[in-house]
């Protein structure tokens, strides 16, 4: 469905670098762009900075200490530094964050409610939507007036994800969601994030290690490595390619192997940004 | 009835009223430390603030009078009016918003995911700093405060309870009018929280910083917010205070008698809160009725805090302290 050279671009992050505390260098040299209505996929291990790089577009850096020094955020042909987060949520831009962060002694649909703390479009509105939210997430419905802190994993990334929709947001910044989840959570997670891209029209950047499952359902991924964009390219491609799939899906030539074994990982790396 | 019991009764009553006074410092400490991990050490001085700024605008004094004389070599003390005291507790509750304001943009600001020591120290170089700027504000004599609150003995309670049980009991009327006032203040607290959008975004800020920053709330907002609260509860606080026993110095100690009550009723708990205050109220002062005599008296003095320490080795948390939910 998407074809980036037809689309509009919302997002377009360039070289930038990130450094937390002053000191610790995170991101040497990101550039990305997230298309209107599609899934991008931002892959990679532990540490590789793809947390960082949705919270430089998010804003959220700041309150952990980390700065972008180099390099512009774009977001509909307007500079994003300077904004605070709520300033980034009002223009459309709303992150679900790594490990879901529910508001665990208020209620389900009190953190639902929360989602729209930024909207002044009146009380019809906003209940109109809390609803659409129940009938995406129907589970939420059931347990509206529980504690968050008290739901089971999923359900608090469902909570996190609704509460994002509730914004009226025109991207969402997706990161890990598939965290400490099952898989058939994980499925039915990704299934619903696909719908709401579908049938809502909403644009996702997605952080996710978990490669096989977010390449099935993006339509174009970046590789990061130690804070360097090392591959990009349409998802269907990726998941063609025999690095992909060997460093990041545990496949190759002779069929699925362990990772242990992948010995000549840094002497066939060729990959550079 | 047995006299003794009767008199029991009467002590309970007018320590149950004392406590009210104690719930009401302690409720400001409950709401800034709640909503930003904050132990606000200032909260007692903000009291002694408010009333002395409340008893300022009502006389009309001219604020930082010492220093104007003392540059100009004039000797201006008061402008010459008097403000009615609902007028002049609106005008005091506009000085502590703009006070939240100012600590907030000043130095909370600056300390963002810093360690709680750190902001603890801060309050207390804000307490003895607040502490001063009243000072120079107002003067430093001891001020009476009267916003027509009634004073003294409720007749009406007296002869009742002597018709009814031969027996008159001793309420002062100041007590009571501190009691309804902490109850109206408590609920408009609860209703705020419970069933307003900032109400509902102050609890989220509470419960995680980050969470609530990602949904687009801004913290700095919330936390003048609080602090804003804060000043107002404890302008109440100081009101009633200040109307016993006078608006001195010695008023920003009533921060010390908080400390036990929060330590009963758990730090984060608004109804924890006042149930504190009530049982640390009824428990000093019936303390001080049955055993105060076998030990020579002046038990009120540690009771309290004897009562905390009890707390503090057997349930921690406090009464109401928010149950820490934690999944595995």
């Amino acid at each position: 469905m998407l074809d980036g050279s037809k689309t509009e671009t919302l997002l377009e992050v360039n070289n930038i670098e990130v450094i937390y505390n002053h000191v610790i260098l995170v991101l040497k040299g990101v550039s990305l762009k997230v298309s209107k209505g599609g899934i991008t996929a931002l892959l990679g291990g532990n540490g590789a900075g793809k947390s960082t790089t949705l919270k430089a577009v998010s804003n959220l850096l700041h309150s952990e200490r980390g700065e972008v020094t180099k390099g512009s955020i774009v977001y509909r042909n307007k500079s994003i530094a300077g904004l605070d987060p709520a300033d980034m949520v009002k223009q459309g831009v709303i992150q679900v964050m790594e490990g879901r962060h529910c508001f665990e002694h208020l209620t389900v649909e009190e953190n639902l409610m929360t989602g729209a703390y930024t909207r002044s479009d009146g009380r019809g509105a906003v209940s109109a939507d809390l609803e659409k939210v129940y009938a995406y997430f129907p589970r939420l419905k059931e347990r509206r007036t529980s504690q968050a802190g008290y739901t089971s994993g999923g359900e608090q990334q469902m909570v996190a994800i609704g509460r994002a929709m509730m914004a009226k947001p025109e991207t969402i910044l997706l990161d890990e969601p598939s965290m400490g989840l099952a898989p058939q959570l994980v499925e039915e997670i990704f299934g619903i994030v696909k719908e709401l891209n579908e049938q809502e029209g909403v644009s996702f950047l997605l952080a996710e290690q978990n490669t096989n499952v977010a390449l099935r359902f993006a339509h174009y991924g970046y590789i990061l490595e130690s804070g360097r964009v090392v591959m990009d390219g349409p998802a269907a491609e990726l998941r063609e390619n025999p690095d992909v799939k060997e460093f990041y899906l545990g496949m190759s030539d002779d069929g699925r192997k362990s990772f242990r074994d992948v010995r000549s990982y840094r002497r066939r790396k060729r990959w550079l940004s | 009835m047995p006299e003794q019991l009767l008199f029991a009764m009467e002590v309970t009553l007018n320590g149950l009223m004392a406590g009210v006074l104690y719930a009401l410092v302690a409720l400001g400490f409950v709401l800034i430390f709640k909503a930003s991990g904050i132990f606000n050490y200032a909260q007692g001085v903000m009291a002694l603030f408010a009333a002395l700024t409340l008893v300022g605008i009502m006389e009309g004094q001219i604020p930082f009078a010492h220093i104007i004389n003392a540059i100009f070599g004039t000797e201006l003390h008061h402008f010459g009016w008097h403000v009615p005291a609902l007028l002049a507790i609106i005008l005091t509750a506009g000085v502590m918003v703009l006070f939240a304001w100012l600590v907030q943009r000043y130095i909370f600001q600056h300390l963002v995911n810093q360690e709680p020591i750190i902001l603890f120290m801060a309050t207390i170089g804000l307490a003895y700093f607040l502490e001063g700027v009243g000072d120079l504000m107002w003067g430093s004599d001891i001020k009476k405060l009267d916003v027509g609150l009634p004073q003294g003995i409720n007749d009406w309670i007296d002869v009742t309870t002597l018709e009814a049980l031969g027996y008159g009991f001793f309420i002062d009327n100041l007590d009571i009018s501190a009691t309804v006032v902490a109850v109206f203040l408590v609920a408009a607290l609860i209703i705020f929280s419970q069933y307003t959008k900032q109400g509902r975004a102050l609890r989220a800020v509470a419960d995680d910083h980050q969470a609530a920053l990602s949904v687009g709330i801004s913290l700095n907002f919330i936390w003048v917010l609080v602090w804003s609260i804060a000043g107002f509860v404890a302008l109440v606080a100081g009101i009633m205070w200040g109307a016993k026993s006078g608006v001195q110095f010695s008023l920003s100690l009533i921060a010390l008698k908080a400390l036990p009550v929060l330590m009963l009723g758990g730090f984060t708990s608004i109804p924890g809160a006042i149930v504190g205050g009530l049982i640390i109220g009824v428990g000093e002062k019936l303390f001080e009725f049955a055993i105060g005599p076998l030990v020579g008296g002046a038990t009120e003095n540690w009771f309290a805090y004897v009562l905390a320490l009890l707390f503090l080795v057997f349930r921690p948390q406090g009464l109401f302290g928010e149950k820490i939910i934690e999944r595995v």
